[in-house]
């Protein structure tokens, strides 16, 4: 080996959105360089400008497919600011319980559909069964039921919302329509069964997946950082409002309102991805991704909030926490807990979700405020599945847009993602020693953030 | 054999490939008698080869090529030119590969405009550049498939209803060619229309519709536009019930937007909607705007910016 070369992972598979990695080998055959290239731009923040401000929580769904009830429900709490209008208790609920479910559902997709087959399959598999197709023919009761699962989730969201993907039923002032008995009585039923599966699920992996693959949890993309997440105001996990933790790598924390966020974080611009990377301007240190090192960088999506939270708000969930807590700390820093941490929000999900349902103020018909479009700035925040998700718009006296920051939930693990990335190829790469193998795994550590 | 299909998705938002996974059991029938050649979404080809170091973008050749998304950068032009030439058939899945989508409101502005705007928010750092290096430059406009490439199959919605997905790809694997609705959304909408009402004028999405209550059934609601507010049902393709038809955002008692896409495959949803409501009797410039009106249609050239 006497000539630098680049090996070029294009696009990541399974996840979603457009990105590729290129990995630079020095001329003995070692990692000189990696970078995550996020190759997509599609410019939200200027063409919603001039539109009403009520029709963006219909617009900026569009910024993801797998997630848009997050999209909408921080998109029509930013409008609601802004005209001054507060939605009545039972159009919160509404809201917060649909997004809850879809949580619940995002999960099972991302654990079964785009995960799980470096798992179940193992990482080292031939990539042509490497995958969900793969699973399915390995364990195709296991398919099925999940299948179900999801279906039954979404399905109960289109005959409840209308639209599953790309929802429009939470509006400026609350929710379009309200809860009948028959609604909620199918829902709940419908709920116990996905909550039944995510304690199955949980259970699974903790007996025959995880055990398997401690020394890849121990090792693989294993970086330093610090962790951002929603906490309530008695510190518990919070999916659909409270107050922003930002934590340190050694523990210590602060708390803001997401109405200032803008004091704490800060966005930088890489030379090589059309991706910012977020990072936290309040602690006063700059930016850097030095794996050694870092500068400014924390975490979010679901290990980040499970590290950040005091507690869990449900028994079940509590229960697991207090278990992974045992085994791991807080903060937990290992990459591949991402996929613990997401089967413990599953069971807080579901549980939630049930809790929401057999509150007897669902059904009440007062769901939505008038409003009128008036100036005003208003920043909208949820826990997506992959983070703090922030919509911050600005309007006119007629209220239209007149300017829009979005910090999407993905975003904020862009550079942690580089970093896990980077630590991946230089463990594993020797030498000049390469397999596809090898290169999975290097996948496997930008996987594991569901970006 | 099981026919081949490869899938990918360009200025795309996964919606769409999100649909296809919402087919529920009916997916591992798909799965069964379709064999993915190509999926980035969930399973692992790469471009350039597993070990990464590949020349070129490369497909397996394949008897359907399902494309979503449309066309904004050079990479995401490749993949289709590409795509076109291995691929028997192809269907451009959805509102972005048939008409452009929502990304293509993009198209009322230049990309340096795009780029200015999204560089300099309050949480950004100023930067010297844009960034240039491992990422695909932007093509001028966002293209709607059609005007780069042929497309043998049209899939409007956004994203299709997972139904019609299904419907769709077992057509193609008996040998037919799926059909679409003819209709528009008004078409196959339950509420109540007593004629050309006195309205004159529509108000903003920003009070409740009139209707009795949850319970009271969707044909009992007098029809959206007759009650002022804007509704895109008169200029949209149907379908987006699937086979339960109704249209899914009447459903849910809040109007249509337009995310089909026009009924007739030229049509220009914001002209077809500003006549029909002129030909009602109803001031457009009631409207605070009416841009967007071509939200999901703003390709082939519908959109273009202003000269500022
Ligand atoms: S048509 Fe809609 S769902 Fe499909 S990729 Fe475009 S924005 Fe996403
Ligand atoms: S205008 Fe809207 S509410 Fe009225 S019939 Fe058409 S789709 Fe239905
Ligand atoms: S009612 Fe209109 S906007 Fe809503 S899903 Fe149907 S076509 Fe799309």
């Amino acid at each position: 080996m006497t000539e630098t070369r680049t090996i070029k992972i294009s696009p990541i598979t399974r996840i979603e959105g457009h990105a590729s990695i290129a990995i630079e080998l020095d001329d003995a055959g070692n990692v000189a360089d990696s970078k995550v290239h996020f190759q997509s731009i599609r410019g939200f923040e200027k063409f919603v400008e001039g539109k009403p401000a009520e029709e963006l929580p219909r617009i900026v769904t569009r910024i993801c497919g797998i997630c848009p009830w997050h999209h909408h429900v921080a998109a029509n709490k930013a409008v609601d600011r802004c005209f001054g209008v507060k939605p009545p208790p039972a159009g919160q609920k509404l809201r917060e319980l649909i997004q809850t479910i879809a949580q619940a559902e995002d999960k099972l997709l991302h654990f079964f559909f785009l995960a799980a087959a470096d798992f179940v399959i193992g990482p080292d598999a031939d990539y042509a069964v490497r995958n969900v197709i793969g699973v399915a023919k390995a364990n195709p009761d296991l398919a099925k039921k999940v299948v179900q699962m999801r279906y039954k989730a979404k399905m109960m969201i289109e005959k409840f919302a209308g639209k599953a993907i790309h929802p429009v039923a939470a509006v400026t002032g609350g929710f379009a329509k309200a809860m009948t008995e028959e609604d909620r009585k199918l829902m709940l039923e419908g709920m116990r069964e996905i909550y039944d599966f995510a304690r199955f699920t949980i259970d699974f992996a903790k007996k025959d997946i995880f055990p398997k693959y401690m020394d890849a949890i121990q090792s693989l993309g294993v970086i330093n950082t610090g962790f951002i997440g929603t906490v309530d105001s008695a510190g518990a996990l919070n999916l659909y409002d409270g107050k922003i933790r930002l934590m340190k790598a050694d523990g210590s924390y602060t708390d803001f309102d997401v109405q200032d966020y803008t004091d704490y974080l800060g966005e930088h611009v890489p030379s090589w991805s059309y991706g910012k990377f977020p990072y936290a301007k309040s602690w006063k240190e700059g930016f850097s991704l030095d794996i050694d090192n870092p500068k400014g960088i924390y975490r979010s999506n679901t290990l980040a909030r499970i590290n950040v939270a005091d507690h869990m708000a449900t028994p079940a969930a509590q229960e697991e926490l207090e278990e992974f807590r045992q085994l791991f700390g807080r903060p937990a820093q290992a990459t591949l807990l991402y996929h613990y941490a997401r089967l413990i929000e599953e069971v807080y999900a579901c549980e939630h979700a049930i809790e929401m349902l057999e509150d007897p103020e669902i059904t009440d018909p007062n769901v939505r405020a008038e409003a009128e479009p008036k100036a005003g700035r208003g920043v909208g925040c949820v826990e997506a599945p992959r983070g703090t998700l922030i919509h911050d718009y600005s309007t006119d006296d007629n209220g239209l847009i007149t300017r829009a920051n979005m910090i999407v939930g993905t975003t904020h693990n862009l550079g942690p993602i580089n970093m896990s990335v980077d630590q991946a190829a230089r463990s594993l790469i020797k030498d000049g020693h390469v397999d596809e193998g090898i290169l999975n795994k290097v996948e496997m550590a930008v996987r594991a953030y569901d970006p | 054999m099981a026919a081949k299909v490869a899938s990918d998705w360009l200025n795309a938002c996964s919606g769409c490939e999100i649909a296809i996974v919402d087919m529920g059991e009916r997916l591992l029938t798909v799965l069964d008698l379709v064999e993915f050649v190509h999926l980035p979404a969930l399973m692992d080809h790469k471009y350039y080869g597993q070990m990464g170091d590949g020349a070129h973008l490369s497909f397996p050749e394949a008897d359907l090529g399902i494309i979503s998304g449309s066309i904004k950068n050079e990479e995401h032009l490749e993949v289709a030119l590409e795509m076109r030439k291995k691929c028997g058939a192809i269907i451009a899945l959805g509102t972005c590969a048939t008409h452009g989508g929502i990304p293509a409101l993009a198209n009322s502005w230049s990309n340096d405009e795009l780029f200015t705007r999204y560089y300099s928010t309050e949480t950004t750092d100023p930067c010297d550049a844009v960034p240039a290096d491992g990422v695909p430059p932007l093509l001028e406009n966002v293209s709607a498939l059609d005007e780069k490439i042929n497309v043998d199959i049209y899939l409007p919605g956004c994203p299709p209803h997972p139904d019609q997905v299904f419907g769709a790809l077992a057509a193609f694997l008996e040998g037919k060619t799926p059909e679409l609705p003819t209709k528009s959304v008004c078409d196959t909408c339950p509420t109540k229309r007593e004629g050309k009402g006195k309205i004159g004028k529509l108000r903003r999405f920003l009070q409740a519709p009139q209707y009795k209550g949850a319970d009271e059934p969707l044909d009992q609601m007098r029809c959206l536009l007759e009650q002022g507010i804007l509704c895109m049902g008169p200029v949209t393709r149907a379908g987006c019930g699937g086979d339960g038809v109704v249209p899914r955002c009447i459903s849910a008692r809040v109007p249509c937007r337009g995310c089909y896409g026009p009924v007739q495959p030229g049509g220009n949803q914001r002209l077809d909607m500003l006549n029909a409501l002129a030909s009602n009797g109803i001031d457009p410039a009631s409207l605070p705007e009416t841009v967007s009106m071509l939200r999901f249609s703003g390709g082939h050239g519908m959109l273009k910016p202003a000269r500022r």
